[in-house]
């Protein structure tokens, strides 16, 4: 590795201080002159069609502004270009208790929280769907008037060589039927939204968003306004997780009504709100066929998968095409049918949450592969061991992994978590178990397909020798701005304190795609570190002519530039842009990030690329009560592949952060609903929409956690960097319910696994039952004829041999969609270009 | 109806005109516009909204504004003195104690509180005196350090 400064030294992130004085600017810390409120009424009903709203006594009230109804919104968004299936405020039915209908914006909230109780909707209750059983039996009536057919909102099928053939070669063939909770991100910040009218008349909208380019398109899309005259802000956010990357209702409402009333509206959610609007973690159910050889060698696997999607289609469909992914990504599997399911339900809408897709079906496969070890008299870890997938090569479904360091990772946690004295030697009650993962270092296609880039930078030095780098990219907590800002300053050879950095701004800051997917180290790194070599060669140049020496010979670092070989001949580094300013003129740089092409080319293969995949492996550790199934973990051992850690002490907060979470799914997390007594309407309603009874870990919860990082630069990732926010999330639902298994001899196959559970599988077993807890066998589903892909390695193009021709994807698309009968925006610039000026 | 409220906001004598009906985290917020206090769910099971009343650890949320008459508050505003951080912002800035930011304000303030009474915590207690406030970035480990390398630290 070339000796860094900057990159790789654990740093205070670059918005640390304003973090903690107070002064990062959160989206509702926004107060501003003239500004009124706004608060929405929800649907009580879960599923009705809306025969009346009356907002006359609303609109009456003192202090109301104005009184919106889905009459004002007729255009339809969301973030999938196939499924814009919702509307800022319902028109004609409403899908779930928490539905918008109504909204009222007033001189304060205390005044719309009043109006907006006196709105009078009159509903037609249709029947509730609230189960995917449900919605897989009944058609009628259908939640959405789109879809595969009746309620089954996507149903997708994959084969990648002749599965059934691989499961007839086996020498065994493992059957396993597992389930997994639907649980919500819980940020602690509320969503909130303030909209205004700049004084040119264009709008503004600060937002606690994690995709302002996407909820810029959905403004323009919904509103029918030119995009170039939509500014979106994403505020720092206070916490995303994935539940602020959809464009939302209340965010295009106060849009509208700032554009109305012609002055700031601002919202902000209350709690409830927040676990109603949920887009969080589908409960999936799912059922593995994996075929073995004796010597552990999988030969072939059958997956399928239930989505519950709740009632809109969010992020759904890849949702659903994410359970079936990365399993090729972890481990050798040469032949590979996937079959998966979402259906609508009155719930409210599933979608994107940290591990997207991927946790569920990773839990399924990490609990089956311990139980097949256990079968074949292995360790699981070297069971594992034996079947990595190859790095550098396609998987049976076409994706391109980079390096793999798995097997570092599962040596390392073996090692110090001293497994093999503890793995089935523990006294009864103490358990361990162990689990892998692997993720994405962002999805390889834009949601909106075209072939602009993926991330931009720009930079501007001046004379001050004072550094401000541009980027679309969203600080939600995890550092981009750091990283963002860390990067230049490694490349230019400054202090990341010297750089400023202006983000998430759609006037000021080239596009990024947006906080998901774990996507913003790599692309908006890659993008950044050619901005700043760019720049680095504008200042060479000049510089080198005035020392004398050939440019390559330079040195810039600790605020410097200088004669490598002589490094006391030198200039400041602000004396360097002065040199180069007064040569060139004004300067600037941009930088630019497109995803390698996937290559896979059937319908579904857009989903799983990514330019290289991170692995972490875990093993934890439980105590559980053989007598009440109590359990709690004291230990947990994790090791990440980062291929580099650029700012260790943010890598750690990531790896730790994602522990945390995953041990909030592993033992408590559920967003569960019930219905409610029929005297008060049977509604189908959020069992526990409130913080303290949404149970998540606290302080006191925590284990010892002992990180280990497992550096191999990744030549795709910026200083070999590979993503580290999602993937360290992942094991650990699996190892934890494999630990119990350690511990108490029952298996849970169904997240969480809580004492509840366990106790039941041990009550089982007393009962010379069989000593588990979890789904008894896979629904019933008419799959579609599955598309037929060849895998790699049997000489397969990566197309399907029984697709119809496929539509080029590279349909026109200039980044934001153009309404009908509305100016189309101005176009974008796509390409890579040196901006440099004279004045 | 508008209240007159006379009290103590970070050593600074304040007198305000607020609705009757708010809590002391909305005056703080709204009518004095320190808006370093967060709110997550405004019924006091988050622990973001805290603040210091008479140097006792309070939810803002929980408190109607004029039920602070005459006292001292203390918000993470108050923390830093004659342009130095305090030892707890440093130590938290420092080992990566805030990632989003959101809670940070509330469990610095209820950390302060600790420092404050018991000079050297144990970890166990730490844990304790800050297990009413959530945090869903970090996992808690690297607030539990900055709380222990801060309390080391000279002040």
């Amino acid at each position: 590795m070339k000796p860094t400064r900057v990159i790789g030294q654990p740093r205070r992130r670059v918005d640390g201080r304003a973090k903690v004085t107070g002064q990062t600017r959160f989206a509702d810390d926004i107060i501003l002159p003239r500004m009124v409120h706004c608060r929405l009424l929800r649907s009580t009903q879960p599923h009705a069609r809306i025969v009346t709203v009356d907002t006359g006594k609303a609109a009456q009230v003192d202090g109301v502004h104005l009184v919106l109804t889905g009459e004002s919104f007729p255009i339809s968004y969301g973030i999938l270009p196939v499924s814009h299936d919702e509307h800022a405020l319902c028109r004609d039915k409403v899908r779930f208790v928490g539905d918008p209908v109504a909204a009222v914006i007033a001189r304060d909230e205390m005044t719309a929280d009043l109006a907006v109780n006196l709105i009078d909707v009159t509903y037609e209750p249709l029947r509730t769907f609230a189960s995917p059983a449900d919605s897989l039996e009944h058609d009628e009536p259908r939640i959405h008037d789109y879809g595969d057919h009746g309620n089954v909102h996507k149903a997708v099928a994959l084969q990648f060589g002749d599965v059934d053939a691989a499961l007839g070669a086996a020498d065994h063939v493992f059957d396993d039927v597992f389930h997994f909770e639907g649980n919500t991100h819980l940020p602690i910040e509320q969503h909130a939204a303030i909209a205004l009218k700049d004084p040119d008349g264009k709008l503004v909208i600060y937002s606690s968003t994690q995709t302002p380019h996407y909820l810029h398109r959905a403004l323009a899309k919904a509103l029918a306004m030119p995009a170039a005259h939509i500014r979106v802000i994403a505020t720092p956010n206070g916490g995303g997780f994935g539940g602020k990357s959809d464009p939302f209702n209340h965010e295009i409402v106060v849009a509208k009504a700032a554009l109305l009333l012609d002055r700031p509206v601002k919202i902000c959610l209350n709690r409830e709100e927040v676990f109603y609007c949920h887009r969080g973690r589908h409960p999936v159910t799912m059922r593995f066929r994996t075929g073995i050889t004796t010597d552990g060698k999988i030969t072939g696997l059958d997956l399928e998968t239930l989505l519950d999607g709740g009632s809109y289609g969010s992020y759904g469909v890849a949702s659903t095409f994410y359970t079936g992914a990365l399993q090729t990504v972890t481990y050798d599997i040469p032949r590979y049918r996937f079959r998966g399911c979402r259906v609508f339900t009155n719930k409210p809408p599933c979608g994107p949450k940290r591990g997207h897709g991927t946790p569920q079906s990773r839990f399924g496969q990490e609990v089956q592969l311990d139980k097949i070890a256990e079968h074949l008299k292995r360790d699981p870890a070297e069971l594992r061991l034996g079947m990595i997938a190859p790095a550098e090569t396609l998987t049976a479904n076409y994706l391109r992994v980079g390096t793999i360091g798995l097997a570092e990772c599962i040596r390392t946690v073996v090692d110090r978590s001293n497994w093999s004295e503890k793995f089935r030697k523990l006294p009864l009650g103490r358990g361990v178990g162990l689990a892998c993962s692997s993720y994405l270092s962002g999805a390889g296609l834009p949601i909106n397909w075209n072939d602009l880039p993926h991330s931009g930078v720009q930079l501007k030095l001046d004379r001050s020798g004072g550094v401000t780098v541009f980027c679309g990219a969203t600080e939600i907590g995890q550092g981009s701005d750091d990283v963002l800002v860390g990067i230049v300053a490694e490349v230019l050879g400054i202090d990341p304190f010297d750089v400023r950095a202006v983000t998430g701004d759609t006037d000021l800051t080239p596009v990024d795609l947006g906080s998901y997917s774990s996507r913003v180290t790599l692309m908006m790194g890659n993008a950044a570190i050619q901005a700043a070599e760019r720049a680095r060669e504008i200042l060479a140049g000049p510089v080198a002519s005035k020392l004398e020496i050939p440019a390559d010979r330079l040195v810039f670092a600790d605020r410097r530039v200088f004669d490598g070989e002589n490094p006391d001949r030198g200039v400041s580094f602000q004396e360097a842009v002065c040199i180069a300013e007064a040569r060139v003129g004004t300067i600037g740089t941009t930088g630019s990030y497109t995803p390698p092409k996937s290559a896979g080319h059937f319908k579904g293969g857009g989903v799983g690329p990514s330019p290289t995949y991170s692995y972490t492996a875990a093993v934890v550790e439980v105590d559980v009560d053989a007598e009440t199934g109590w359990i709690s973990v004291p230990r947990v051992w994790i090791a990440h592949d980062i291929g580099r850690s650029l700012n260790p002490t943010l890598v750690r907060g990531q790896v730790e952060g994602s522990v945390y979470m995953g041990l909030g799914e592993a033992l408590m997390e559920e967003q569960a609903f019930r219905r409610l007594p029929p005297r008060l309407s049977s509604a189908l309603v959020h069992k526990f929409p409130s913080m303290l009874e949404y149970k998540s870990p606290t302080s006191l919860d925590m284990p010892e956690i002992f990180t280990d990082l497992i550096e191999h630069p990744d030549p795709r990732g910026p200083f070999g960097a590979k993503e580290v926010g999602q993937g360290p999330l992942l094991p650990i639902m699996p190892a934890v319910a494999n630990a119990v298994y350690d511990a108490v001899g029952v298996r849970v196959d169904e997240i969480p696994v809580t004492p509840e559970k366990i106790l039941r599988a041990l009550q089982a077993r007393a009962a010379g039952k069989p000593a588990r807890f979890g789904p008894a066998s896979f629904p019933e589903i008419a799959w579609p004829a599955p598309l037929l892909v060849t895998p790699p390695q049997e000489g397969g193009d990566g197309r399907a041999s029984n697709e119809p021709e496929r539509r080029s994807r590279r349909k026109a698309d200039a980044g934001i969609e153009a309404t009908a009968g509305v100016r189309p925006s101005t176009p974008l610039r796509a390409g890579p270009s040196i901006v440099e000026g004279r004045s | 109806m508008k209240v007159r409220l006379k009290c103590t906001v970070n050593q600074e004598p304040v007198e305000v005109l607020a609705d009757d009906y708010k809590t002391l985290l909305e005056v703080l917020r709204e009518d004095l516009q320190l808006t370093g206090t967060k709110h997550g769910c405004e019924l006091g099971e988050c622990g973001a909204c805290a603040v210091l009343v008479d140097g006792t650890p309070v939810l803002s949320c929980l408190v109607l504004a004029v039920e602070s008459e005459g006292r001292r508050i203390t918000t993470v505003e108050g923390l830093a003195a004659d342009g130095r951080l305090h030892p707890l912002q440093k130590c938290f800035a420092d080992l990566g104690a805030a990632q989003c930011g959101y809670c940070t304000p509330g469990i610095l303030i209820t950390a302060k509180a600790l420092l404050d009474a018991e000079p050297n915590p144990s970890r166990a207690r730490i844990c304790e005196a800050l297990s009413g406030n959530l945090c869903r970035c970090t996992g808690y480990l690297q607030i539990v350090e900055a709380v222990e390398a801060a309390a080391k630290a000279p002040r």
